[in-house]
């Protein structure tokens, strides 16, 4: 038994390339699938382009904190500030530090900084403004991971693999929004209730809103949308019928520091 | 050559103690970082690099300045630098060994950090810095290692080794210029997003690596009897001299366009750290005595008097090395985090175990050096004798 040169050369070379540059030369020659891509199952919700409009005249301070406790809830997202058990208890200023934040609220000088004129309507001054990661069409927080551990989904979904995440918070280092967490330390025992729906977290990486991609695929609309009471639209910025095109054509919208270049995907209505 | 490293003074073996002390008592720590994560430190979501991503930046301008003794002595042919080049080269690699270490114990996942070999990113600055820091510690140890050799035997250095030699120079302007890109591509940071950010980092990296250069160099010929000469220090001092002008020079070009076009996003950052915002003033004294004593040490140096005599040059060195870390390492990162992208104040201060693992690191840092300038040493005090 033997091989003849051909298929020497063949081994050789493949073994050379893997000794080189690991699996990562492979995968450079041919990019394969992403590893934490989710496969959707029919009846998946899809869309050339994710975009949400929130109509902040029909959000009020309760449905806001629903919203946002709603989302936190789904995808065990800790609280160190209101933790489940006193005897975990922190120091408010070093709770404030660990905190992530999916969907939170912020008001408008915080959310839109710069664009706050020294008069302006109190109702605007003091209403709860919806934040959350804005799945820029052009995030620079994909354009500085050093691992592709965030990435871009082709339908604009801004992922994050947190099994890749080398957790060296250069993304947050490049958020303009602030829309990006750290798990500073241990997550699971401040997570009230752990949802089996979505896994916990370990310390060491980073999170935040990935437009609920998993109840997408099981044909869901975001947790927030549901129970917006309305005051949330998901959809597909792409398809002219739907119900984000709709109401960007009916209604003036705004989006978060826009001149940044970033392309936001969350339009807000005033 | 390794042998010399391993015979010394008592002096030699303390020193060694020390340093592998104290290197060890960052490493108990560090193991209870791993343990806990992160949250051990001072940084949080809103300041979320800190004492040690501020170490590594100022680390990757000492080892850049290795440039400044390489560039004289191999492209001008200037040969009273042919004594201290080894000196530049060995610290660059104790200065790139410190920084991949401080990159590495500021990881959430440092388990992980091979994923950046296993997904190579090319659209990352931080994948460039990774290829560019490895790189340099390479050049340096084999360009060090083996000029060192060849000099012991005193043969001519072997003809391979020039192009690394030549390599070794724009290099070494590419580690400090990638890493001021790892900052100044951002976005939504307005006191990073500036064109001067690489400049400013060469010329505060020019005049912190040949001053510190000068205080090793000063030590050295105290401690051995190798003595580096006193031309050479003169001209390292030249060298920090107008490195610290330029320094001063490019920050105020920085503060005529911020402030002069009145950007409120990029003016607070400054705001914050000269004279304090929504009432939190923490940096102020430190930036204000960074910017002082630095361009007071500049126009001092100026001074031939003061320059020329050796007491007063290591002190002004030893200011310039103290307030461009203040600039560098305290500021610069604390600076472009606060106000936050939502423009909240919120304040960091690095806590005692951060303190002692960066101390941990800046001890192994040294135990290189030692062992480095242990063997360069007694090599030359061998050619001597």
């Amino acid at each position: 038994m033997g091989i003849d040169r051909r298929e020497f050369i063949r081994i050789a070379g493949l073994s050379t390339l893997l000794g080189l540059g690991g699996k990562g030369a492979f995968e450079l020659l041919a990019p394969g699938r992403v590893e934490a891509e989710i496969i959707p199952a029919t009846g998946s919700k899809k869309a050339k382009r994710w975009a949400m409009v929130i109509n902040q005249k029909k959000l009020d301070d309760n449905t806001a904190q629903q919203c946002s406790a709603a989302c936190h809830r789904v995808h065990n997202v800790p609280d160190f500030v209101n933790p489940p058990d006193d005897k975990l208890k922190l120091n408010p200023a070093v709770a404030q530090r660990y905190e992530v934040k999916w969907l939170w609220t912020e008001h408008f000088h915080n959310a839109f900084p710069g664009d706050a004129p020294a008069h302006m309507a109190e109702k605007v001054e003091h209403m709860p403004f919806l934040v959350l990661c804005n799945h820029c069409a052009n995030p620079p927080c994909v354009r500085v991971c050093p691992t592709k551990a965030t990435f871009q989904r082709e339908d604009g979904i801004v992922m994050m693999d947190m099994h890749r995440c080398i957790g060296c918070r250069f993304c947050m280092a490049g958020c303009p929004y602030g829309s990006r967490s750290f798990n500073w330390r241990d997550p699971r025992p401040y997570v009230k209730e752990q949802y089996p729906g979505y896994p916990t977290r370990e310390i060491g990486v980073v999170e935040k809103c990935t437009f609920c991609a998993e109840r997408l695929a099981q044909g869901l609309q975001p947790a927030c949308v549901e129970v917006s009471r309305g005051a949330i639209v998901f959809g597909d910025l792409e398809d002219e019928k739907s119900e984000v095109r709709e109401y960007l054509r009916k209604y003036f919208t705004i989006r978060r520091k826009a001149h940044l270049g970033t392309n936001p995907q969350v339009y807000y209505i005033v | 050559m390794l042998e010399k490293a391993l015979v010394g003074s008592k002096r030699y073996y303390g020193l060694v103690a020390i340093l592998a002390g104290l290197f060890a008592l960052g490493f108990l720590f560090y193991l209870k970082q791993l343990n806990v994560g992160l949250s051990i430190t001072g940084m949080g979501r809103d300041v979320s690099w800190g004492f040690y991503i501020a170490q590594f930046t100022y680390l990757v301008g000492v080892a850049a300045s290795a440039v400044m003794v390489v560039l004289p002595y191999y492209l001008h042919n200037y040969k009273a630098f042919g004594r201290v080049t080894i000196l530049g080269e060995f610290l660059a690699v104790a200065a790139v060994s410190m920084c991949v270490l401080f990159i590495t114990v500021d990881l959430g996942r440092p388990d992980r950090i091979l994923n950046v070999l296993k997904y190579p990113t090319p659209g990352s600055v931080l994948f460039w810095d990774m290829i560019v820091l490895n790189g340099y510690l390479l050049l340096n140890i084999v360009i060090g290692w083996k000029i060192l050799e060849c000099e012991r035997h005193s043969v001519a250095p072997p003809k391979w080794l020039k192009p690394f030699i030549y390599l070794s120079i724009p290099w070494a302007v590419s580690i400090h210029t990638v890493t001021a890109f790892l900052y100044a591509g951002l976005p939504g940071r307005g006191y990073w997003l500036t064109a001067i950010m690489a400049p400013r980092f060469l010329s505060s990296a020019f005049a912190a690596g040949p001053s510190l250069l000068i205080l090793l160099c000063l030590l050295v010929r105290k401690y051995s009897k190798f003595d580096p000469g006193k031309e050479q220090i003169q001209t390292l001092a030249k060298i920090v001299t107008y490195a610290t002008l330029i320094n001063v020079f490019f920050f105020m070009c920085e503060i005529f366009t911020v402030f002069y076009s009145q950007l409120p996003d990029h003016m607070a950052h400054f705001q914050y750290l000269f004279v304090g915002l929504d009432g939190k003033t923490q940096l102020v004294p430190f930036m204000w005595f960074a910017l002082v004593g630095m361009t007071i040490a500049g126009l001092f140096l100026v001074n031939p008097k003061l320059r020329k005599n050796e007491t007063t040059l290591a002190a002004l060195c030893g200011l310039v090395i103290v307030t461009t870390y203040i600039d560098k390492g305290l500021g610069l990162i604390s600076g472009g985090f606060v106000p936050n992208p939502l423009e909240q104040v919120v304040e960091y201060w690095p806590t005692v175990p951060e303190a002692i693992i960066t101390l941990g690191v800046w001890a192994m840092g040294f135990l290189i050096l030692t062992v480095l300038y242990k063997i360069a040493v007694s090599i030359k005090e061998e050619i001597k004798s």
